[in-house]
């Protein structure tokens, strides 16, 4: 250790603040010239603490899912009620399928229809929360050889979720829908008008840019659409929600706030860029 | 059976400095990195990274020096997806200012500190709203901003009552012989 002299280590130390808050400043700007440096660090880093994050989630999870249980067993009666009813609901639903789809076999016979082959996917852990105060995102673990690919399309056991923006040895960073980053290309299923999802970092995201003449309907069903080649259509996300501000909002069928396990279509679709690449769309007055 | 414990080696006490000198930034990594295991709860880390240099910074600024807090900014913003210096700097103007008003902070009730500390996370969530626009050149909007200064305003009080009865332990230590 090198000895030094009261005062001049006094002035070192007084200097080191600014000195540090100006190295900040540095960082900023590198982190701005040089975006694939902070991805790798952030990727690097990911991979280093996942293993330790594994390890940390089985436990966080088993707590979690026996107070999950607890309220159940508290609200047991109502949910069974509910239950009930649904229940009912989809016993008709069930019926409606059955003939619908026996309609659809006969159909596809008569058409010589070719079926699209089934997507692979892969399944990783949720192990990691990797958003902060503007940003929404989960980071997942993967085996060492894993297949994950930037782009691949993440759902839920419910719906969408999200998609892989960054991949590291060990581990994949999933951007969700709800991120503020997030533009989905979606249709709405009732009038199969083309629509925007805009993630708020809320727990809704919003719709924007509908045709003009068709009203998103509240509770109408919204499924990806093919349009920028980046998700395939028809992946279940959401329904339609009319906000008290009076904003469209879709209310996602994937529990983003309870993510255990994803899974990560790859449907070879390239028309995904990286987040920073994504031309921002005009921000526009809704009326 | 009481007595003095035998007066420690000089490598045994050097090691022991050195362990109480890297507690509270060790101790403040590690809780970042567990702030990160998904809870169902989001932005946690940054929440729990201002709290612990904030009290750091007032009861025991010397353990904290500010390479330690440049440090766990850069870790704050790996792990959080933010442009990294964003953080770096929130948590070092939280650090400085922290630092100089301490001695009229250490002398204040509990309550005192904490309505204090609320003010910190306001001037923290504009600042690091402002920084953060700035670097990713758009508008951000107001509420996530907003519900990350409530929610580590309302984390301060546990972190605040955690980490007292850690400096406490550590004053029993250096009273100790």
């Amino acid at each position: 250790m090198i000895r030094l002299s009261v005062p001049l280590r006094q002035a070192l130390s007084r200097l080191s603040l600014p000195v540090l808050i100006a190295a900040a400043f540095g960082t900023m700007l590198l982190g701005k010239a040089d975006a694939l440096l902070a991805e790798r660090a952030r990727m690097a880093l990911a991979d280093a603490l996942t293993p330790i994050w594994g390890v940390l989630q089985q436990p966080v999870a088993a707590t979690r899912d026996s107070f999950r249980e607890a309220g159940m067993l508290l609200n047991m009666r109502s949910e069974n009620a509910r239950l009930r009813a649904e229940n009912e609901r989809l016993h008709r639903w069930q019926a409606a399928a059955l003939a619908l789809e026996a309609e659809n076999a006969m159909l596809r016979r008569q058409l010589a229809f070719v079926p699209e082959a089934a997507p692979a996917f892969t399944t990783a852990r949720v192990v990691a929360d990797g958003g902060g105060t503007y940003a929404r995102a989960v980071l997942l673990a993967a085996g060492p050889h894993h297949p994950v690919r930037k782009g691949q399309v993440a759902l839920d056991d419910r719906g969408l979720a999200g998609r892989v923006t960054e991949v590291g040895a060990r581990s994949a960073r999933v951007m969700l829908a709800t991120d503020m980053n997030s533009r989905i290309p979606v249709v709405l299923e009732g009038s199969r008008a083309r629509a925007v999802m805009a993630g708020t970092n809320g727990a809704r995201p919003r719709l924007q840019y509908w045709p003009a003449g068709t009203q998103p309907q509240e509770g109408d069903r919204v499924v990806t659409s093919a349009e920028a080649n980046a998700f395939p259509a028809g992946l279940p996300v959401g329904v339609v929600r009319w906000s008290e501000s009076g904003a469209a909002e879709v209310e996602l069928f994937a529990r983003l706030d309870r993510l255990d396990v994803l899974r990560l279509f790859d449907y070879g679709l390239s028309g995904i860029l990286p987040p920073e690449a994504v031309a921002r769309p005009e921000p526009r007055s809704r009326r | 059976m009481k007595g003095r414990p035998a007066p420690a080696s000089g490598l045994l006490r050097q090691a022991d400095a050195l362990a109480r000198a890297a507690l509270p930034t060790g101790l403040t990594a590690i809780l970042l990195v567990l702030a990160a295991v998904p809870v169902g709860l989001f932005g946690l880390v940054p929440a729990v990274a201002l709290p612990c240099v904030f009290f750091w910074s007032v009861f025991r600024p010397a353990a904290l020096p500010p390479p330690a807090v440049f440090g766990l900014g850069l870790l704050q913003d790996l792990l959080t997806a933010a442009p990294p210096g964003a953080g770096v700097l929130v948590l070092l103007v939280t650090h400085g200012l922290a630092a100089r008003w301490r001695r009229f902070l250490v002398k204040q009730s509990f309550l005192v500190v904490w309505l204090v500390f609320c003010g910190f996370t306001a001037g923290a969530a504009l600042l690091g709203g402002a920084l953060q626009a700035l670097l990713l050149w758009r508008f951000l909007p107001v509420p996530p901003g907003f519900w990350q200064a409530l929610l580590t305003a309302g984390l301060y009080p546990g972190l605040a009552w955690m980490l007292t009865r850690v400096h406490e332990a550590m004053l029993r230590a250096e009273a100790a012989p």
